[in-house]
């Protein structure tokens, strides 16, 4: 059998293919960070129970409405969507103006509150969300086992990290964007509904969280705490990529699955912590991130 | 206690008025007091758990409940003096726990504290009891080094350790044949006790242990570690975590066909809310080691549906240990008829304890309370008659074979 540093081809194969499927929700949710980061300038900490509120409201949606696994991935990002949206007209607004630093606190103090509710009402423990019935089942790859529903997550959030990069450098929507990003003043000046945009922005960061929370409902116990450690992590990707850096973010995000999942194979020990040995070099080396511009 | 010290002259004039005041109140409160051996005329039970983190609901607010049960069937005082519960989350960090019950013994003249589940914690705080004088209950930690290694004459280790775990679940896998095993472990004090426990067993009973890995706690990816487990060809997949981790574990496992594939998972620590919320469908035919379950007999199914009516959730080992040792407390407390922890407990240690959760119940000179374990399977749905009809009790454990033999012991406290 092959070795690759002392571990078999296929395993180290299998594993690759592992922490690639988890880069994908890194980059997933790094990239609503970045798009809301980038517009906005707000450090978006409620970005984690964004994420799970996406997970809860399929969950919940299920239970109680009987919505099916593709309306909910449909359905989800737009109702949790229009809920960050309105979070930022009736609160975020008001903070606008203030120092970033007021903005992470906010969003922080909300995500406690979201979390706090949720544990209150259906505890810690969480519940499954059942693979839908046409992504059960494994695909028997030459060097794994994989089973489909993680490999259709892959295609899923590539897909969907890939679209939002083109609609934002490719398009006139995200010319609009990018130039209100720069100066939103003289957008306002040529008659672009810089506040609306604004709203829209977030909204649609929130909906990548949301989405995200969907595609890993089944993978992971739908749990109000589960966006609270994904959220740490996914801070250091969006800083070792460079704040607001839309194709970093997504970059930074496999590249990180990779290296995680590597280290678990390796020095599983470390498996936490490595993502953020990376991030101490990064910002020793190059402290606007690796896609970022120095400022 | 309020107590001025003055440091100068000077400074004990400024106070003159205080220093009077406050001497009065004291003399007055304690010519009130109804009994002066009790410590400020007040019994004071702090509670300890992870109140909202991984660990919060196989003890947390439902076991701060149980104590509070515990506490008003006993009337709401004992030895005449009111009984005051406090509690606090220790959000499973050893600094927070150990810190809080500092606080609480100093500032606040505790006498019990109770519940405590992460192991790394209950080690930092018994820590702090041997130095400051004081007696803690464990019910929610599993590491059987609480009671060997790091035993204090100035603690309790009641519900269950990692020692019964691996003897009773793991010597049952081996026998039915499981005789290889990789080991996937919590990376803290609790996952490395059971770990060893669990490899001296598989050793003892002549099987091998291929491999093992550490995963960081709590992780909520385990993918990598189950393809490791597959790939290692071990025919048991041994879990030496808790709570989340191994709710995740079994997910994943499920979902990577781990026992399609030939391999089979033993589940070493267990709990009935993990069962429940994982569901039949992917945990029937675990096998698992408990102190107690709900179901067992009369006795703890009139307790358990008094517990399911305040709180809405059947009771876990943890919590129904909870009330049992909080009682137990209070009735030692009375007998002994002070407060003073060393006198509580050797009085704790005299009797053997019956009641709905202990059987053949002894608390040892090394603070491990000794009891019948049991040994379950969990049921397939279709044998299940209600959301929490979840176990089949196969076999009794004796409370003397279950534990670490005193003999064995590294604890200071046993010659």
């Amino acid at each position: 059998m092959t070795m690759i540093f002392g571990v078999p081809l296929a395993v180290f194969m299998g594993q690759l293919m592992l922490g690639l499927i988890n880069g994908a929700f890194y980059a997933l949710l790094s990239l609503g960070l970045a798009v809301i980061f980038g517009l906005l300038k707000i450090v978006n900490f409620a970005h984690g129970a964004q994420y799970m509120l996406g997970a809860f409201a399929a969950l919940l949606g299920a239970q109680y409405l009987g919505i099916n696994y593709w309306l909910a991935l449909l359905l989800v990002p737009l109702v949790v969507g229009a809920f960050g949206a309105l979070l930022e007209r009736l609160v975020l607004r008001r903070i606008a103006h203030l120092d970033h630093l007021y903005g992470l606190l906010l969003t922080f103090g909300l995500a406690l509150i979201f979390e706090g509710s949720l544990i209150n009402l259906f505890g810690v423990s969480g519940a499954s969300y059942p693979i839908p019935e046409a992504l059960s089942g494994g695909i028997k790859l030459p060097f794994m086992f994989l089973p489909t529903y993680r490999g259709w997550v892959l295609v899923a959030a590539l897909v969907v990290c890939l679209g939002t990069w083109f609609i934002i450098e490719r398009t006139r929507l995200g010319a609009y964007l990018r130039a209100g990003t720069e100066n939103p003043a003289l957008m306002q000046a040529f008659g672009v509904n810089v506040p609306l945009l604004v709203t829209l922005t977030y909204g649609f960061g929130v909906a990548l969280a949301a989405f995200a929370g969907v595609l890993a409902a089944p993978l992971y116990p739908v749990s109000p705490t589960m966006g609270s450690s994904l959220l740490i992590v996914v801070f250091a990707v969006v800083v070792i990529g460079g704040m607001g850096s839309i194709l970093g973010a997504i970059l930074t995000g496999l590249a990180m699955g990779l290296i995680e999942g590597l280290t678990k194979v390796y020095y599983p020990e470390a498996a936490n912590t490595v993502i953020f040995l990376v991030m101490i070099m990064v910002l020793m080396l190059r402290p606007a991130g690796l896609f970022g511009k120095e400022a | 206690m309020t107590k001025v010290h003055a440091s100068s002259p000077r400074l004990a004039r400024r106070h003159l008025a205080l220093a009077v005041a406050a001497a009065t109140g004291l003399g007055l409160a304690s010519s009130a007091m109804a009994q002066d051996a009790i410590s400020d005329g007040e019994v004071r039970i702090g509670y300890l758990a992870d109140m909202s983190g991984t660990y919060r609901d196989l003890a947390g607010p439902g076991g701060l409940e149980a104590l509070k049960m515990a506490v008003e069937d006993f009337g709401g005082e004992v030895a005449g003096a009111p009984i005051e519960v406090f509690s606090a989350d220790d959000r499973n960090s050893a600094d927070v726990g150990a810190n809080t019950v500092r606080g609480w013994v100093d500032q606040q003249n505790v006498d019990l504290v109770a519940g405590m589940v992460a192991s790394s914690v209950s080690i930092a705080v018994t820590k702090v009891l041997e130095e400051a004088g004081g007696l803690a209950i464990i019910s929610g930690s599993a590491a059987s080094s609480i009671t060997n290694e790091h035993c204090t004459p100035n603690h309790i280790h009641y519900v269950y350790d990692t020692y019964p775990l691996a003897n009773g679940t793991a010597k049952a896998v081996v026998e039915q044949g499981g005789d290889s095993w990789f080991m996937l472990t919590a990376d803290y004090a609790f996952g490395h006790a059971l770990e060893s426990d669990v490899e001296k067993v598989v050793t003892d009973n002549g099987g091998t242990i291929i491999d093992r890995v550490r995963h960081p706690f709590p992780t909520s990816d385990f993918s990598s570690y189950i393809l490791q487990a597959q790939g290692s060809g071990a025919k048991i997949v041994g879990l030496a975590n808790a709570g989340s981790d191994t709710v995740n574990a079994i997910k994943t496992a499920s979902q990577f066909g781990l026992t399609q594939s030939g391999q089979q998972l033993a589940g070493l620590l267990i709990f009935l809310n993990d069962v429940h919320a994982m569901g039949l469908e992917t945990t029937q035919g675990l096998l698992l080691t408990t102190g107690w379950y709900w179901d067992m007999d009369d006795e703890s199914r009139e307790w358990a549906e008094r517990y399911f009516e305040r709180v809405g959730k059947m009771p876990t080992m943890v919590q129904a240990g909870i009330y049992s040792s909080t009682t137990q407390y209070l009735k030692a407390l009375e007998d002994a008829g002070t407060d003073d922890p060393a006198t509580v407990r050797a009085k704790l240690g005299e009797a053997p304890i019956n009641d709905f959760f202990a059987r053949n119940g002894q608390i040892r000179e090394d603070g491990r309370m000794v009891h019948d374990m049991y040994l379950a399977e969990v049921k397939a749905p279709a044998d299940s008659e209600g959301e929490w009809d979840l176990y089949e009790i196969q076999a009794t454990i004796p409370a003397e074979e279950a534990y670490r033999p005193l003999s064995e012991s590294s604890c200071k406290l046993v010659n």
